[in-house]
């Protein structure tokens, strides 16, 4: 981490300082905020780092001991945790694909004056406001396979979607569509009403279908945008534990966040899960890195 | 998109804005649902076919709140006229409210929101009130490595939740602050401390820097043009973030789950709690709910122009 170094205050106003020194304000200012930030965040990584090498259990007395790598070793050798990571990864390309699509469509469809826009804009960001336990929680009512909604209004009979071991995963996919998709739909919006007018009207005289003004002008001045989205997205699908936990206990839909919260706080096997925790914690850190990079570009622009 | 011209153009737009109305419809529906159902007689709530149209009653949120047990026998005419209306509503169900001397005991639902309210509330200010003073300093202030600061403050942010509650636990368990309001409250700061700066940066960013060289110009020091000039001039940008951070708070999950069972509960862990085992009264979790997603529906309506900074973390304004 950067240290905080004394440099380049604005010489004007230090120049109009009186009572505390502008380097006292700063400090006063900002060394709280990262105190308070690594003491409570990253000290107690450094913590589990720690016991991500042992065989600690936090339900028992006994005294652990050093285990070296083996946790990491275990872990990467063991299927279940792959195949954990294989649904994860399913889960992430449908659910985020599905907010892509349905979230850019809207944004699509909403990029034109009508009446009440802003209202209906804004119902249709209420999903992803909401708390993902609930909304995990009522989207099991709607899901039920005798009387729910779902299945009468598309007659699929008694379809137990969240029972069914083929579709828990997709059916909560599909919850997580409903909930994100706004977001899409909310940075698309953003990204179309700044592609600059004059570039429809050009295409408009050279008589440019549909198509190719789409193709052309829309997607590549929308697409950093887009991009913003499809990585933040990415790296919270990939975190998903709330929404998924609370819908099904199906084994086919156990995220990586939902096995890593049964080994530590089920099976009690922490060392273990505080290795799972780091590598978890690598991934997601790679892509907050390009996260962080992207949003820096497009706030440049 | 370009001025409207052809007829086919007039068309396609016409076609837009209904394709619009039936997906926000679509979108609406669940939430229609729920709400729906948290007004609806029990036996209605899981008819089939489903029941669109119905009488509403607020028996669910009566059953909500109070504690009861079956009825073994019909209850004495007498006491039944003698009942408010809430309480008759509950024996026209074939329960009784539970009682201790003439105090209806409550259930454990309004506790639970009690916890969600000053879990919140509280970290909400603190994450604010912390994220300003740090979002200025940023703002305003050269600061070595600055970039890297700030991924480091957006990074705390972006960390699993349950990756930093496994060795959390085992620090609460040390100090006792398992199932405490207080040790949730740290969390909920932690979390969203990052958020309140990244947001705040960008609304102090805003504010021109000649607002505080004209105070300062004018004798003030810093800390008085701080906050009669610059806090001020950024009380929106407040109020956003703090709206932010308190449906954050309001809406965790995670943390409150592994952190606290009882005293400090909040109220997402607890309402799919409800479910169990048997026929779960879904009238009565859907009232749960609806209450739970009242203030988040209003807050999403305020915030509604700030929506778009909000979950950038501010990067990208309207």
């Amino acid at each position: 981490m950067a240290s905080v170094a004394l440099t380049n205050l604005d010489p004007a106003s230090r120049a109009a300082a009186r009572g505390w020194s502008d380097l006292t304000i700063r400090n006063l200012f900002i060394i709280p905020t990262l105190v308070f930030l690594i003491v409570f965040n990253i000290f107690p990584l450094i913590y589990s780092l720690g016991y991500s090498f042992t065989n600690f259990a936090a339900n028992r007395s006994e005294p652990w001991q050093f285990v070296g790598l083996q946790n990491y070793r275990e872990l990467l050798s063991d299927d279940h945790i792959w195949s954990n990571f294989v649904i994860t990864a399913k889960y992430v390309i449908v659910s985020v694909a599905g907010q892509m699509v349905v979230g850019f469509g809207l944004a699509l469809l909403l990029n034109r004056s009508f009446p009440m826009k802003g209202l209906i804009t804004t119902l249709l960001l209420l999903p992803m406001m909401m708390s993902a336990a609930v909304v995990g929680l009522f989207w099991q009512l709607l899901y039920s396979p005798s009387w729910g909604p779902i299945n009468y209004v598309f007659g699929l009979g008694d379809f137990a979607w969240l029972s069914n071991p083929d579709s828990a995963l997709y059916a909560v996919a599909i919850t997580d569509i409903w909930m994100w998709s706004p977001f899409v739909m909310l940075l698309s919006l953003a990204g179309l009403s700044a592609v600059p007018q004059h570039l429809y009207e050009a295409a408009a005289i050279d008589r440019a279908g549909w198509w190719y003004t789409f193709t052309r002008i829309t997607l590549p001045l929308v697409s950093p945008i887009l991009l913003i989205a499809l990585i933040f997205r990415t790296m919270e699908a990939f975190k998903t534990f709330d929404i998924a936990y609370t819908m099904t206990t199906q084994p086919t839909a156990e995220l990586i966040a939902i096995r890593l919260y049964k080994q530590a706080f089920q099976q009690w096997d922490t060392g273990k899960s505080c290795a799972l925790a780091y590598i978890v914690l690598i991934m997601v850190l790679a892509i907050t890195n390009l996260y962080v990079k992207y949003l820096n570009k497009v706030k440049e622009r | 998109m370009a001025a409207v011209r052809t007829s086919s153009e007039v068309a396609f737009n016409r076609a837009a804005i209904a394709a619009v109305l039936v997906a926000t419809l679509i979108f609406l529906a669940p939430i229609y649902w729920i709400a729906s159902t948290a007004f609806k007689p029990k036996e209605l709530a899981v008819s089939v076919p489903p029941t669109v149209l119905f009488e509403p009653e607020v028996t669910p949120f009566v059953r909500l709140f109070t504690k009861r047990v079956q009825m073994q026998k019909p209850v004495d005419p007498q006491v039944y006229e003698a009942a408010p209306w809430w309480e008759k509503r509950i024996y026209d169900g074939g329960e009784r409210v539970l009682k201790v001397g003439k105090d209806v005991q409550l259930s454990q639902y309004p506790d639970r929101f009690t916890n969600s309210l000053i879990v919140a509330v509280i970290s909400t200010v603190l994450a604010v009130g912390m994220g300003t003073f740090t979002a200025y300093g940023f703002s305003r202030f050269k600061i070595a490595g600055e970039a890297d600061l700030l991924f480091f403050i957006l990074s705390t942010r972006m960390l699993p939740p349950v990756v930093v509650a496994i060795p959390m636990f085992l620090m609460y368990r040390m100090v006792g602050l398992n199932d405490s309001h207080i040790g949730l409250i740290i969390l909920y700061v932690a979390f969203n401390l990052s958020f309140s700066v990244w947001l705040m940066k960008g609304f102090m960013d805003e504010i021109p820097k000649e607002y505080e060289e004209a105070a300062l110009v004018d004798g003030y020091t810093r800390m008085q043009a701080f906050f009669k000039i610059v806090l001020p001039e950024a009380a929106t940008g407040i109020a956003a973030t703090a709206v932010f951070c308190f449906i954050t708070a309001w809406n965790e999950y995670a943390f409150a789950l592994i952190m606290t069972n009882r005293r400090a509960q909040t109220a997402p862990p607890f309402i799919p709690s409800q479910i169990g085992s048997g026929l779960p009264d879904w009238t009565t979790i859907a009232a749960g709910t609806f209450l739970f997603l009242l203030p988040v529906a209003i807050f999403t309506f305020l915030l509604r122009n700030h929506l778009l900074r909000g979950v950038t973390f501010g990067a990208i304004r309207k």
